[in-house]
């Protein structure tokens, strides 16, 4: 099953500014990427050698601030009520 | 007063699925008759795996089957958290959910309030308590704790996939409430990697998880996401959940790394509990809820005799340490701290050594004309060389780093492994 077939069961208040803000630089410098593997909802992809990020799918797991050695991200919970809500 | 980030407690909260109560029949005698439960637990089933081997065995009890259940509890979190917040109301507490708490107010070197995100949103207490659970930002602002590394946490990831009861009543074996969980350890449900997978039966659904330390997941080439689906399609799982329909995707992480990662955990007019201290207990008896749940009616204790007193500095809130100290809570956290530095040291039990220990069980059950003693050698033959194909490989040789020890074990394979396990064993004791 496919992430995107995945995130879209669930429900999201998604908040119109991002909660997580990542700082494309250190991304340019960054020798591993790690962030692309261990998202657990592929927020983080490459296109061609440039890192994107996305925060609408976010669990807000917290594995990506923790990944990142490079200190490229800054880390937040999205606003009160927005973001994931799990219904189980 | 309780600030939540979330429109309702449990809308932010993601576990596999066992609460266990022993704390909370305290608080609330005979919950299970009031509370949204799915199943008590009846027994647990274990599974080694490798890609093509199974070993599994089971622990039940018909006396699992009554009160207090064994004190184990399939839920879900939403429903489970939001019907215990409104128990919390009853009794008096003041529930505000949609709000993050951003930080801690200070004066004098004492936390004295929160500041919730938006506006003016500053509250002032007597004492705070800290239950923000594994990511704690909050602490950290603090400056209670040092910045988590990749070997403090474990990511869980979980499908919730409907199934109707009578099929998993039928698949699983259970009568009425009955419930099950299926835990297999590493091996092939997560490639080799340290963690595992789960499956326990809720009422209709399945909580369907697969679980890895971050710091193993990221020194392999491996997405995250591939672990999922590669548990969910093994050989030894797929049977269980064929037919069902995935209908919730969640993810979260698990303080891992126990004793040793617990951050400072009281000062002056703050308590931390739960995961956020990182009280769980990280072994095959994985308890995180009742660790919680203990940890925050020590804390409660603890400030209702500071209110005594009113006196709510370090010297009177060390009280919390006294009542953890002589609790579950930290005698199991001492006891299993040798557990995960061994786990941490030793990974080739939670991969290449499952390959070879299914194999001699499978080996051992071959049926042929060979004599059952020929057998049993040729069983162990195999046993050792698999072994030494392991100690010769390039992973081997990562995992034996040591000149001397990948030497020896490519010399002495079985007198390596069992050197292991003996310092396993004695790690456990
Ligand atoms: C995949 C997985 C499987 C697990 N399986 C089990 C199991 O089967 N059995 C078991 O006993 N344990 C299990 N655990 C562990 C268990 O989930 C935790 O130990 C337990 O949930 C800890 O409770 P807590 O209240 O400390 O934290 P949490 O349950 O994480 O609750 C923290 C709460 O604080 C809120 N919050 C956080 N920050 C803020 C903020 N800044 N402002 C406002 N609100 C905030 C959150 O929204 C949340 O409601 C599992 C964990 C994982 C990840
Ligand atoms: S790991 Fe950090 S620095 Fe590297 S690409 Fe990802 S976010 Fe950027
Ligand atoms: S918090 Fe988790 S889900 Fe969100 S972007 Fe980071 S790793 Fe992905």
């Amino acid at each position: 099953m496919k992430i995107d077939d995945k995130l879209a069961l669930n429900l999201f208040h998604v908040d119109s500014e991002a909660h997580i803000k990542v700082d494309k630089e250190k991304c340019r410098k960054c020798p591993h990427k790690v962030c692309t593997r261990v998202c657990p909802v592929e927020n983080y992809t490459l296109e061609g050698d440039e890192l994107v990020f996305a925060w609408e799918g976010c669990l807000e797991c917290g594995t990506c601030n923790i990944a990142c050695d490079q200190g490229a991200i800054t880390w937040d919970y999205p606003r009160g009520g927005h973001g994931i809500c799990f219904r189980f | 007063m309780v600030l939540e980030r979330g429109e309702n407690p449990g809308s932010k909260n993601v576990f596999g699925g066992i609460l266990y109560s022993t704390v909370l029949n305290r608080l609330i005698p005979n919950f299970w008759e009031k509370a949204p439960i799915e199943r008590h637990v009846k027994g647990i089933q274990i599974f080694l795996i490798s890609d093509k081997n199974a070993v599994s065995i089971g622990v039940e009890s018909e006396e699992h089957n009554k009160p207090p259940y064994n004190n184990s509890f399939i839920i879900t979190r939403n429903k489970f958290d939001k019907w215990y917040a409104n128990q919390a109301e009853e009794a008096g507490a003041f529930i505000i959910p949609n709000t993050v708490v951003d930080d801690l107010i200070w004066e004098n070197g004492k936390v004295v309030g929160v500041k919730a995100r938006g506006g003016d949103g500053e509250l002032y207490a007597d004492a705070v308590i800290v239950a923000e659970g594994v990511n704690s930002l909050l602490t950290g602002k603090a400056g209670l704790r040092r910045d988590y590394e990749p070997r403090q946490v474990a990511l869980g990831m979980k499908e919730v996939i409907e199934l109707p009861k009578e099929v998993i009543e039928e698949r699983f074996h259970l009568n009425g409430r009955e419930g099950v969980e299926y835990k297999y350890i590493a091996g092939d449900a997560t490639k080799g990697i340290w963690g595992g997978g789960n499956i326990y039966t809720n009422l209709e659904s399945l909580s369907v998880v697969t679980w890895v330390g971050l710091k193993p997941l990221m020194e392999q080439n491996i997405k995250a996401t591939e672990l999922l689906e590669h548990f969910k399609n093994h050989p030894f799982v797929r049977n269980y959940i064929k037919g069902g329909k995935t209908i919730e995707y969640q993810a979260h992480l698990a303080p891992d790394g126990g004793y040793d990662s617990t951050p400072k955990y009281f000062t002056n007019g703050l308590l931390v509990v739960g995961d956020a201290a990182r009280f769980l207990n990280a072994s095959v008896h994985y308890e995180g809820t009742n660790f919680a749940m203990a940890s925050g009616e020590a804390a409660a204790k603890t400030i209702m005799e500071a209110k005594k007193k009113n006196d709510f500095t370090a010297n009177t809130l060390s009280y919390y340490q006294k009542l953890l100290s002589g609790s579950f809570v930290m005698k199991d956290l001492k006891r299993y701290r040798k557990m995960n530095r061994f786990a941490e040291a030793n990974p080739e039990f939670f991969g290449p050594y499952f390959d070879v220990i299914t194999q001699m069980a499978v080996d051992f059950f071959t049926v042929n004309e060979l004599p059952k003693r020929t057998a049993e050698f040729q069983m162990l033959k195999r046993f050792r060389s698999g072994l030494k194909q392991f100690y010769s490989s390039e992973l081997g040789a990562k995992y034996n780093h040591n000149w001397f020890t990948r030497t020896f074990a490519r010399i002495c394979p079985l007198m390596r492994f069992m050197w292991q396990s003996l310092k396993g064993a004695l790690a456990f004791i």
